[in-house]
């Protein structure tokens, strides 16, 4: 099948040897795909026809496919993810595009996510914005029963929202000041709304908040880009509330 | 012949885990900080075990092939977690998780392994709370609970569609923790490639450095292997791309037995192949079959029709419809165990009554659904999965089609099974040591809890309790004598004979300098395992793929084709070193189907089966967890050991979802 | 560089409070314009108020640190921010629809105002609060003869159109700014975003409307 209509894309691919090389587009013309085919099994086929002339395939990251890992980045026609909203690159398919069309493909530009290879950057800082505080001090085992803190549904189904964030760094990709904000605040916002984590709160926001500063993200300038951009629709309303969070923990000090 | 001892405790049942923890030996903390551990994965039973026993004390080394612990694939899970909580006051109990797994599992699971795992799934919920997982709640403010596939209680915890991811990043915060608190090493973007042995014992891996192509060596008192399963051997399957078995291949050839490789769970829901250039499946929830009906037509005609694209299954009227689960399984309908859900469609298309252009799928249809609760209570439930399904397939589901003599039909979704989970792995013990000394495998990776078939919302149970209340009790038994045992060289002449051995192998791939990429290779390996491994098996297709699988094998090692060079990131070379061991894996498969002469679970022979298409067991005959043990090269033969399986609290019945 | 001083958060917040506080100032300043619109003489009673007492120039100290906060800590958010954007940029990019144009141009909008500003001083503060500190005198008008001012240098077209331009500037400025500090300040959540944006644009409105108005009235009248 797929012979019946099969759609032809001109990719406009950043290419790029290692972090310290110059990289640069490289333009394949007439990729074979079909509208039912991803994005990404494009870049396969792409790949694959490099593979047969011998030539090294285009490097990008990429996992589950399924849109929840957060593996997969790349900045397609100018949106983080592409044109879709609400939706990873993974879940992006070719009949959003045209027959003939020019697809330009970039990797997340930020200076806290050092280029690869071609297509793949380092997040790494986002992990480490994860262990400065994203999470609540507990050892295994010493649990009391679950149904023993209730916790309002309201405030739960609000921290799932934040929770939901996949950390594939859309947000700092989006944003003209290339911050971190919108990630930050979803952990700190999942946290903030349980019991569980309003212990250790004040110390948490802190934390993540200097690693973040310390890592060379950008500040905030509420454009909502991230917010626009981002394949789960984490609101900048989680940016209020860390903002929130960390002038009263500032305050206590 | 080695025998084989999978250390089960005394007593009866219930108290069978009680006992192991009151009579195991333990590490006292000032020894814990002297021992290494490493865990190779940081999917649920990874994470949580890397950060459990660094909780405890030990220093645990912990890999993963992504670019951050978080992305593992256990974040894909979508349904939810099963526990014997019985808040629901349904008449649920330990015993009846227990059973229901044990009967899900077609009996061919280890009672004692099943029930440990029912006894500790209470402690999980409670665990992740603790941490912060934002579980679904009622409006007073407690848990909430759904029903599952395979259970007559609602036991399952989820946290909207997301579950897995929700509890995947509870454990990465508490990896997190022990990060920062230096007790475990993060290595992210590595591949473990080989396991080093010393005096008869793990000691170590060989791990290559992803970004910089260079091979480096780790060593420590115990490894562990939380790497997931085999299911991308059949190229296409829910796995994510990057889901291998490599690892557990590379246990396998250090005499670590691989048991039961023929289970091979095949999901009902997926949606359907599109084309040659597919790279990955979609699964759609099983939840779906709450509410969603699974039909073919009637008339062989119509099916035609339907497969020239002439009609649209909502053309179709109700009294033209097969709905042939409902029609053969009536107690359980829609409802029945992936397995048989799956083989029941299977039977369908091969009677020429799939409904799309390549006969491969049948409708799963929400008309009545929405007619009887409305769009609206519809969508609430399953919105976003069908704006995922409109996305792949550029079809809404919940959009009214026609109406046909008064009754109002909507777009149905077209599924396919496609493999989704394996329920066979290493072989481990009642300790889930494998049975190599010092190397333990945890999760997906090992066999231990699903017998022959995995029910719904079980497997994040198994990787949570293995990782989190399991291994960091039972690797204690081992260490405890390991604690005069001083920290290993890395530098030592095993280490570098494995680092040197692993690179000569790569040296091997880039110089067959053949025509044919990793991809083209791999999915000609799907192909036959799909075609002659797949959901039907027979004597003559087993034979056949062995035979197609050797030449197959033939064309890898003299016609694959890697470019650039093996010095810094090449992803067609980590890939080519995936495929090798993949049709090391198909050949297993392969070989424990054609050995097991009897259906049970995922493993379905057509030559055994009941007048009505049922799977037929030989409880007599093939009563045993069957372990491959692999002899000195790829091409060789493995040897088959067997575990004979004791049922004590369990009468081993035919499974019966029809009544 | 400031990292050490301040928090992200934190410059953020001398951001935010600076510029509401310059938004409470516009609307004070913007009312006691609209005066003139009806009054030239009790425009200029409250000119004479505002002259060179204590408190009024303790009032001028006070705003004039706001503005210095403001504009400084501006640019030194947008340094690092450029930088964190890092040195390699998009090729092709598109402006997603939810995204107002002004949150991304608001130091542009910002130069434009601090311009209009430097104009309007050397029109008016500088001939009138100014000079009665330095006792100049020898100007066409007295220092606190505020409506004449207003009449002389608003009865010509191409500073009409000058103020009319800084005064867009200002309102694309504020419309974005207003809400923003209140997001900064954390006082916003999924309900409250929409309440302060239409405050916002109200406030923001009626300050624009204000001011013009005041140089409209004053072209008409020297018609």
């Amino acid at each position: 099948m797929a012979t019946d209509n099969i759609m032809k894309v001109n990719l406009k691919v950043w290419r790029q040897a290692g972090p310290k090389e110059k990289g640069g587009f490289v333009t394949y013309e007439n990729v074979e795909t079909t509208p039912d085919t991803s994005f990404l099994e494009t870049l396969d086929i792409l790949n694959e026809s490099l593979i047969e002339k011998g030539q090294e395939p285009i490097v990008f990251d990429h996992d589950c496919r399924e849109g929840i890992c957060g593996m997969c980045s790349l900045y397609i026609n100018g949106h983080p993810h592409g044109p879709a909203t609400g939706a990873t690159t993974c879940q992006l398919y070719m009949r959003r595009f045209k027959d003939g069309q020019t697809i330009t493909v970039e990797p997340w530009r930020s200076a806290a996510f050092p280029v690869i290879k071609d297509l793949m950057v380092n997040r790494n800082a986002f992990d480490q914005i994860q262990q400065a505080g994203g999470y609540v001090s507990f050892n295994c085992g010493g649990a009391q029963d679950a149904n023993a803190i209730p916790i309002s549904k309201v405030d739960a189904d609000e921290a799932m929202d934040s929770a939901t964030c996949i950390g594939c760094g859309a947000c700092v990709a989006a944003c003209k000041n290339g911050s971190a904000m919108l990630f930050v605040s979803a952990k700190v916002s999942q946290f903030a709304l349980l019991p569980q984590g309003r212990v250790e709160a004040a110390k948490r926001v802190k934390a993540m908040v200097a690693k973040m500063d310390e890592l060379g993200f950008g500040n905030c300038t509420n454009t909502r880009a991230c917010e626009a951009e981002c394949p789960k629709r984490v609101s900048i309303s989680n940016i209020a509330r860390l903002n929130r969070e960390f002038i009263c923990a500032k305050l206590k000090d | 012949m080695a025998t084989i001892d999978s250390k089960i405790p005394e007593g009866p049942i219930a108290e069978k885990w009680t006992n192991y923890k009151a009579h195991q030996k333990l590490v006292n903390p000032a020894n814990k900080r002297k021992l290494d551990i490493i865990v190779v994965g940081t999917g649920l039973a990874g994470a949580s075990a890397a950060s459990t026993l660094a909780e405890m004390g030990f220093n645990v080394l912990n890999f993963c092939i992504q670019d951050s612990p978080r992305r593992a694939h256990s974040i894909a899970a979508q349904g939810g977690i099963n526990a014997a909580k019985n808040y629901q006051n349904d008449g649920d109990s330990v015993y009846r998780l227990f059973y229901d797994t044990v009967k899900g599992g077609d009996y061919r699971a280890r009672e004692a392994n099943v029930y440990r795992l029912a006894e500790v799934s209470n402690n999980i919920i409670d665990q992740c709370v603790a941490q912060g997982v934002p579980f679904a709640r009622e409006y007073g403010g407690l848990l909430a609970n759904r029903s599952f596939g395979g259970a007559q209680v609602s036991r399952t915890f989820y946290a909207k569609g997301q579950t897995g991811q929700q509890l995947l990043l509870g454990a990465y915060s508490s990896l997190n923790r022990q990060i920062k608190a230096g007790k475990v090493k993060s290595y992210n973007r590595y591949e473990m490639h080989d396991i080093v042995m010393v005096d008869g014992r793990a000691r170590g891996i060989i791990a290559k450095n992803l970004v910089t192509g260079k091979f480096e060596r780790f060593a420590a008192h115990a490894v562990v292997l939380a790497t997931g399963g085999y299911g991308n051997t059949y190229f296409l399957s829910t796995n994510a791309m990057g889901c291998n078995c490599s690892a557990a291949i590379a246990a396998y050839r250090k005499g670590a037995y691989f048991a039961n490789p023929s289970y091979v769970q095949i999901h009902p829901t997926c949606i359907p192949v599109h084309g040659d250039k597919q790279s990955k499946l979609t699964l759609m929830s099983e939840s779906l079959r709450n509410d969603g009906r699974i039909w073919v037509p009637k008339k062989i005609e119509d099916a035609k029709r339907l497969q020239k694209g002439e009609i649209k299954g909502s053309d179709i009227p109700e009294e033209d419809r097969d709905y042939y689960l409902e029609r053969r399984y009536p107690a359980f309908g829609n409802l029945v165990p992936r397995d048989v859900a799956s083989r029941a469609a299977k039977e369908r298309c091969d009677k020429g009554f799939g409904v799309n252009n390549t006969g491969l799928a049948v409708f799963l249809d929400f008309s009545e659904a929405i007619n009887r609760l409305g769009i609206d209570v519809v969508r609430q439930r399953y919105g976003n999965l069908f704006d995922m399904y409109e996305e792949i397939s550029d079809v809404n589901p919940g959009e009214f089609a026609r109406e046909i003599n008064g009754v109002k039909y909507y777009n149905p979704m077209m599924i396919f099974p496609a493999i989704h989970y394996t329920m066979g792995g290493l072989w481990v013990d009642y300790e889930l040591q494998t049975s190599v000394k010092g190397l333990f495998a945890i999760g997906e990776c090992n066999f231990s809890d699903h017998g022959a078939n995995r029910l719904g919302a079980s497997a994040l149970m198994q990787g949570l309790a293995d990782g989190y209340f399991v291994l960091p009790y039972t690797i204690q038994n081992y260490l405890s004598d390991q604690i005069t045992v001083p920290r290993f060289n890395p530098d030592s002449k095993e280490f570098m004979d494995a680092q040197k051995k692993c690179e000569a192998d790569e040296d091997a791939l880039m110089n067959i300098k053949g025509k044919r990429s990793v991809d083209s290779i791999h999915k000609e390996l799907g192909h036959i395992m799909w075609e002659y491994v797949g959901m039907g098996r027979t004597k003559e297709s087993l034979e056949t793929a062995l035979k197609k699988l050797k030449e197959l094998r033939k064309e890898f090692e003299t016609n694959l084709f890697v470019p650039g060079t093996k010095d810094g990131m090449n992803i067609e070379l980590d890939k080519a070193f995936h495929l090798k061991d993949f049709i090391v894996m198909g050949e297993l498969i392969a070989n424990d189907a054609l050995n097991r002469n009897e259906s049970c679970g995922g493993h379905f022979r057509e030559e055994y089966q009941t007048e009505e298409g049922e799977a037929k067991r030989d409880d007599e005959n093939y009563f045993y967890v069957g372990c491959w043990n692999y002899q000195k090269d790829d091409n060789t033969e493995p040897e088959l050991l067997k575990e004979p399986l004791k049922y004590e609290a369990i009468k081993v019945q035919t499974r019966n979802y029809k009544s | 560089m400031s990292n050490s001083c301040l928090s992200s958060i934190g410059k953020k917040l001398i951001m935010s409070i600076s510029g509401l506080f310059l938004v409470l100032f516009l609307l004070f300043h913007m009312s006691m314009n609209v005066v003139a619109i009806f009054s030239g003489e009790a425009y200029n009673a409250v000119c004479e108020f505002l002259g060179a007492n204590w408190y009024a120039l303790a009032g001028t100290l006070v705003l004039a640190a706001g503005f210095v906060f403001h504009i400084i800590y501006a640019f030194i958010l947008t340094i690092q921010n450029r930088k964190a954007r890092g040195v390699e940029r998009y090729a092709c990019q598109e402006k997603p629809a939810a995204v107002e144009w002004a949150s991304q141009n608001m130091l542009v909008l910002g130069i434009i105002v601090f311009v209009g500003l430097g104009l309007h001083l050397s029109q008016f503060w500088y001939k009138m609060q100014f000079a009665e500190i330095a006792g100049v005198t020898g100007n066409q008008f007295g220092v606190a003869d505020g409506a004449a001012w207003m009449n002389y240098w608003f009865g010509q077209l191409p500073v009409v159109i000058l103020y009319l331009v800084w005064f867009v500037a200002i309102w694309f400025h504020l419309g974005h700014g207003f809400w923003s500090a209140l997001q900064t300040i954390g006082w916003n959540n999924k309900v409250w975003i929409d309440r302060w944006r239409c405050i916002s644009n109200i406030v923001t409105s009626v300050i624009f409307l204000g001011f013009a108005a005041v140089v409209i009235a004053a072209f008409i009248k020297s018609l």
